[in-house]
This record gives C-alpha cells, sequence and structure tokens, in this order.
C-alpha cells in the first residue's frame, strides 16, 4: 500500500487538554506502525484546548489515513497539515559545547544569532531558534567544538496569513 | 436530586432503556453492586462464571438486538478479565458499555490492591474511554458514552469509576436520551455520480457486503440494490444475514473459505461494489490480485477504511442504509442476464457442501441443527473449523441472527455471547455451535445459562483436535501436530451435567436428530450436545494464506493431493 515516497509532514492537532490524551495520539502512532519523527505539546489560547505538532514521515496515502485515524479519536477537534511555505515553524535548541575554542563558537553563534545563556570554564550552553534546517545546519557546525549535551523542542507551528486561528479552524471543518 | 454516585450509575443505565446487564462483583465495586440490590427490580443482573463471560454476553446481547450492551466488574483482574471481550467487540464494531470500578482515588497511581490502570489498557481496543473520579461527572460520562458507542461506527466504550465517586453524592437530574441519528452521508453528488457511472457502465457487477449493512440495518436496501443492478451477492462472514442465504443471487461467503462461485465471480466481475465491509487480509487474500479485472468502489461509514488495505476507484463515505437509499433512487434498472446465468451455473457445478468423505459429516450436522432450529434460530459460533462449517452451511436468512468473532477470531467467545442472545430473546431458539477446544475454554458459562433457565444449545464438534490449526499443520507444516492433538479426559457429558446443563453424545445422524429436537423443546435448561466427528475434516475451499482468492483449494484427496 506504500505506492510513493515518505516525505516529511507537519500536523497540527487540536486536543482535549486532560489526562492520557498524549497516551491515545502516541499509541495510535506505534499501534497502526506510523512513524513519529517529533511531538510537541502545550496549552493554547483556550485552557480546555492543547495543540499538538507532530512530524511525521509518510507516503501519500499514509498521511491521509494518520488523518483519518487520528479524527476518530473523540479527544481530537481538530487536525490540520502545516505546509512548508504557508506556515510559520520554529524548533527551539540547547547545546553545550567545549568551550576550548570559545572565539570560534561566537563568531558562529553571531551568524546564526544564537545566544550564550550559561557560561563555566569547560563549557558554553547556547540556545538558537529557528526553522529545522537552520537548527540543523547550527548543530553540524558545533560538532566541532565537542557537543556535550543536546536538546530539541521538536517543531511547532502556526498557519501564515491575516485568518485567526477560530477562523482558520471554522474553514477547516 | 441529591444521589450517591453509585445510583447515579444505575439511574443512566435506566435513562439509556438497558434491562439486563452482565457482570461479576468484587470489593472496588461494591457500591455500585449495591445499588443494583435496590433497582433489581428495573435491571436484571446476570451473574456470570467469569467475567470474560459478562464481556461476550454483552456482546451478544448487542449483536442480536442492535441495542447497546452493557457489562459490569470489579477492578484490577475484574477489569482485566474483560479486555478479551472488549476487543472481540472493538474488532466487529459492536457497542458495548464496559463498567469497571477502580480503587479510591487517593489510592490511584500506588499499586494499591486490585489496582490495574483499565483505562491505559483498553485504549487501543476501545472506541473511546473514561476515568471517572467524581460523582457529578458520572451522569454527563455515561450520556456521552452511550452516544459515543452507538453513534457511526459503532464499538465499545469503557467507563471506571473510582470507589470515591461511586460513594460520593451529586446532584441528579433525569434527561431523556439524545436520539442518535446515523442515517447519515458524507459523501456529496459528486461521489454518487462517479460510483452511478460505474454501475450504470458495468456488465458484470458483484455486491459484497458487510457487517456495515447489518449495523445500520439496511438489509431491505441491499436486496433493492440487487434487484435494480441486477448482480450478484457475496457476504464477509460478518455480513451473513445481511441477504438472505437461499436467494439465488447469493454467491456464498466470501474469503479464505469462501465458494469457489464467489472465488469466481471475485475474478471475473468488472465492478466489485463493497459495501460496508473492511477488505479484511480474510476476505482479501492478496491484495495485489484481489478482483484484478474489477473496478472497486467502496461504501463505509469510516473513512479511515477507504484505502486502507485495498485502493478503490470509488467510494461513499456515510451510513449503508442512506448510502443504499440514494443508489436506489437513483439508479435505472439494469439487466445482465448472462453474467446471472454463469453465476447460477456456478452454483450448480460448485455447491456449498462437505468435499471429503465421512458418515457423520459437518454440512449434515450443521444443516439438521439448521432444519430444526428454524430461521428465527440466533447462531453463535466460536472460532475455528466449526465456525466455517457454520458460516458455510447454516443459511442464514436475517441479520443479527448470526454472532461470530469475525475480526478478533476470540476462542471461547460462543458460550457468553450465546448466554447473552438468549437472554435478550428468551423465547428463540438460541444454538452455539463450537469445537472442543473452544468450548473448553468458557464452558464454565453453561452453569450461568443453567442457573438464570436459558435454553441454550451447545453443539460441540467435538474431532479431539484443533482442527483448523491441525488443518495448516496438515498442510504446511509437514502433519507435525505440535499441540493440537487434545486427548483430554473430559467427559463432556458428565461435566456439562455438573454444570446443570442437559447434555447428550451424538456419533450419527440419527442420534443428533434425536437429540437436536430434545434440546429444542427444552425451554428451561441449556443443553450440550457433544458431536462425535472425524478429526481429519476439513474446512475447504481455502485460499493459502498470502495466495490469490481466485484459485482456492477446493478437495484434498485422500492421498493428501490438493485439488484446486
Amino acid at each position: 500500500m506504500s505506492a510513493n515516497k515518505a516525505k516529511m509532514h507537519v500536523l497540527s492537532i487540536h486536543v482535549e487538554n486532560h489526562a492520557g490524551v498524549l497516551s491515545r495520539i502516541a499509541g495510535l502512532f506505534s499501534r497502526r506502525m506510523y512513524n513519529i519523527d517529533s511531538l510537541s505539546v502545550g496549552e493554547t489560547e483556550d485552557p480546555k484546548i492543547s495543540r499538538m505538532t507532530i512530524v511525521t514521515k509518510a507516503d501519500d496515502n499514509t498521511f491521509h489515513q494518520i488523518q483519518n485515524q487520528l479524527a476518530k479519536l473523540e479527544d481530537v477537534k481538530h487536525i490540520c497539515e502545516l505546509k512548508k511555505d504557508q506556515s510559520v515553524l520554529r524548533e527551539h535548541v540547547l547545546i553545550k559545547v567545549n568551550a576550548k575554542d570559545s572565539t570560534a563558537i561566537m563568531q558562529i553563534c553571531q551568524i546564526f544569532r544564537a545566544n550564550v545563556v550559561d557560561v563555566s570554564k569547560k563549557l558554553l550552553t547556547l540556545e538558537l531558534t529557528g526553522g529545522p534546517s537552520k537548527i540543523n545546519a547550527f548543530i553540524d557546525l558545533m560538532e566541532q567544538f565537542e557537543i556535550e549535551g543536546l536538546v530539541r523542542t521538536g517543531l511547532t507551528g502556526l498557519k501564515r496569513g491575516s485568518t485567526t486561528e477560530a477562523e482558520a479552524n471554522m474553514q477547516e471543518k | 436530586m441529591i444521589k450517591n454516585g453509585a445510583d447515579i450509575v444505575l439511574e443512566c443505565l435506566l435513562e439509556q432503556g438497558v434491562d439486563t446487564v452482565f457482570g461479576y462483583p468484587g470489593g472496588a465495586i461494591l457500591n455500585v453492586y449495591d445499588a443494583f440490590y435496590k433497582y433489581s427490580d428495573k435491571i436484571r443482573h446476570i451473574l456470570t462464571s467469569h467475567e470474560q463471560g459478562a464481556a461476550h454476553a454483552a456482546d451478544g446481547y448487542a449483536r442480536s438486538t442492535g441495542k447497546v450492551g452493557v457489562c459490569v466488574a470489579t477492578s484490577g483482574p475484574g477489569a482485566t478479565n474483560l479486555v478479551t471481550g472488549i476487543a472481540t467487540a472493538y474488532m466487529d464494531s459492536v457497542p458495548i458499555i464496559a463498567i469497571t470500578c477502580n480503587v479510591a482515588n487517593s489510592l490511584l497511581g500506588k499499586d494499591s490492591f486490585q489496582e490495574v490502570d483499565i483505562v491505559g489498557i483498553t485504549m487501543p481496543v476501545t472506541k473511546h474511554n473514561f476515568l471517572v473520579k467524581s460523582a457529578e461527572d458520572i451522569a454527563p460520562v455515561f450520556r456521552k458514552a452511550f452516544k459515543i458507542a452507538a453513534s457511526g461506527r459503532p464499538g465499545p466504550v469503557l467507563i471506571d469509576i473510582t470507589k470515591d465517586a461511586t460513594a460520593g453524592e451529586a446532584e441528579y437530574i433525569k434527561e431523556i436520551p439524545e436520539r442518535i441519528d446515523n442515517y447519515k452521508l458524507e459523501s456529496g453528488v459528486k461521489d454518487f455520480d462517479k460510483v452511478i457511472d460505474m454501475i450504470n457502465k458495468s456488465e458484470r457487477p458483484l455486491i459484497m457486503a458487510g457487517g456495515g449493512v447489518i449495523a445500520s440495518g439496511a438489509s431491505k436496501e441491499l436486496k433493492k440494490l440487487q434487484e435494480t443492478v441486477d448482480a450478484p451477492v457475496t457476504l464477509a462472514t460478518m455480513g451473513l444475514g445481511a441477504f438472505p442465504a437461499s436467494d439465488p443471487a447469493f454467491t456464498g461467503l466470501i474469503g479464505m473459505h469462501g465458494s469457489k462461485t464467489t472465488s469466481l465471480a471475485v475474478k471475473n466481475c468488472d465492478l466489485l461494489i463493497n459495501i460496508g465491509s473492511r477488505f479484511s487480509d480474510r476476505v482479501i487474500c492478496d491484495p495485489d490480485t484481489f478482483a484484478r479485472n474489477a473496478k472497486i468502489v467502496h461504501i463505509d461509514v469510516d473513512k479511515a477504511e477507504i484505502n486502507k488495505n485495498i485502493f478503490v476507484d470509488a467510494k461513499i463515505i456515510g451510513d449503508a442504509r442512506a448510502a443504499l437509499d440514494e443508489l436506489n433512487k437513483r439508479l435505472r434498472r439494469k439487466e445482465h442476464p448472462d453474467w446471472m446465468k454463469q453465476i447460477a451455473e456456478w452454483k450448480n457445478e460448485y455447491p456449498v457442501k462437505y468435499s471429503g468423505e465421512g458418515a457423520f459429516k459437518p454440512d449434515d450436522i450443521i444443516n439438521e441443527i439448521r432444519r430444526q432450529a428454524g430461521d428465527d434460530a440466533y447462531l453463535v459460533t466460536d472460532v475455528g473449523q466449526h465456525q466455517m462449517w457454520a458460516a458455510q452451511f447454516f443459511g442464514v436468512e436475517k441479520p443479527r441472527h448470526f454472532l461470530s468473532s469475525g475480526g478478533l477470531g476470540t476462542m471461547g467467545y460462543g458460550v457468553g455471547a450465546a448466554i447473552g442472545a438468549q437472554a435478550a430473546h428468551p423465547d428463540s431458539v438460541v444454538v452455539n455451535i463450537s469445537g472442543d477446544g473452544c468450548f473448553h475454554m468458557n464452558l464454565q458459562e453453561l452453569s450461568t445459562a443453567a442457573t438464570q433457565k436459558l435454553p441454550i444449545i451447545d453443539v460441540v464438534m467435538n474431532n479431539n483436535v484443533l482442527g483448523m490449526v491441525r488443518q495448516w499443520q496438515k498442510l504446511f507444516y509437514g502433519e507435525r501436530f505440535s499441540s493440537t492433538t487434545l486427548n483430554k479426559p473430559t467427559d463432556y457429558e458428565m461435566v456439562a451435567k455438573g454444570l446443570g446443563a442437559n447434555a447428550f453424545t451424538v456419533t450419527n445422524m440419527d442420534e443428533l436428530r434425536s437429540a437436536v429436537s430434545k434440546a429444542v423443546a427444552n425451554r428451561t435448561q441449556p443443553t450440550v450436545i457433544n458431536c462425535l466427528i472425524d478429526q481429519d475434516y476439513n474446512v475447504l475451499p481455502m485460499v493459502p494464506g498470502g495466495e490469490s482468492i481466485e484459485e482456492p483449494i477446493i478437495e484434498i484427496t485422500p492421498d493428501g493431493k490438493e485439488v484446486r
């Protein structure tokens, strides 16, 4: 059933903000053999609703299946795809690197507009926000300085344009 | 009015018109059982021998009535014992409510005595589930749960209630449940135009139907479509009864053990219209060759079923009855005399009967039971060879009269489900066709039937082996019969009598005839008919796993040669 190639897709899902929802969503992905590259979740402007941003690798048919299966969950209120060219997609990374070569590190940070958030004799902790390719490029460059620790939040995003979230939701439905 | 949580549970069941529940008490659920005591003149509680039996009984009740079935169990092992029954209902889209009670709020998450996270455990096998921690949440959750279970594609819903919630008090105001209207279409004119065009262009259409037609009550509409399109009809196991087996247009079962006529129809049709069946692997066998000469139309209430197991050429999303009504309204009458003649010829050439030799053959046994049980009987099955023989030979005429675990394939389903069906239809004949393997799994429920004076008839096709697994070992594992020869010392007649049932052991048709007539006449006690049959009977036709449906094995000669 996988006629075409797997591609990265970003899904933004509004869910009820109560216990167990994350495990329902994650459970659906694992038992149906769908892939999750990253998942981030947090409260929205309405405290009863959380928004999950899920990055998944899937061919077109599987991606349809994922959306249809998610839509069947009682706790899922709304699903939309965040297409790259129509959305603002951001990720946050924290990196701890060896401070031996701090001048070079600072130069790269300047180019990327990354911040130094913690300094010690041996280590620098850096933070950067950006799209996935920017984050990847930054991590690539930092590798030469010995990365001692790294954490990424996973992608989050919103649709671009002048429609408010509520209006966009109405249109989708 | 202020009521305690347990009373609110019972009030909510009454709101929904529940008259019978199946369950087993325990520590965490004591409050609710206290309420069952109080409400015993309004709700019948059937105490089973094991919670699994209660879950299957709720399932049998639901399948045979179309109403939501209810089962009840305590925390921990009581709850986990329901899981197989819930999963069985989930796979076959059966609406049941499973009520479990959990330990007190303060003990949750502490590995307390008989504590288990049943909401976590049942997440993948329920349509939805709830953990209720306070009395005021009980009524809204129950109303929502019944609605979820019965709307759209039906399914099981579990409600886990903590002991505090059943003991606590809350304001209760009776509500009349919202009417559930499933008669809906998601597809618009475009989808219908496409399907109608395909039907109009088709010269050799084949209609295939499944459990969705039964769930939506669309049998009449299916018959009308068949007449309008002038097409043969095949049924998936879950669809048996959706179209009368005696109708000349019926080609028999489809799938791994479907009829040869159906295989030929699938191979030669130019349009396959699937209504309410999910193209399970047991139906399509090899997806690449299934209906390879045909365009495929899929009508289903669940959008996620479209293009899941097989790619289709057109779809209609919506309730089967609503979809069929719309099609019937718009289609002009067509005739396909050559195609229908061809179907009749195949039916004549490959009759649905047992292909092997033997004095006491499966088809004769099933036919005799069918003859005496009549058109109105509810047929329940366990899982295995006997299930397929029942599906092939019983000739189900009416929807909701064939109850079988199609999706999960749950051995041990039968006795519990038969109890549920009999409790719902006290005046009907309810027959459970079982095998000695399956029957052994849950035969303790005979005592439930005996206590409740439910006259279910359990026919045990006793071949002393796990016949279906043995058949695979015979065909694909060089006759290495690993753990499938039972050789149990069990005396089924004595066990049955010990559990309060009447029992017969029969070895030929005369004895069977007499036993069935006595069983049918007995309206106060369950009966077990232990049929001693040959261990080498096969279920044929058979499509070996992964092979094309087009060339099933239709006979295995005594020297082991396969005839296709």
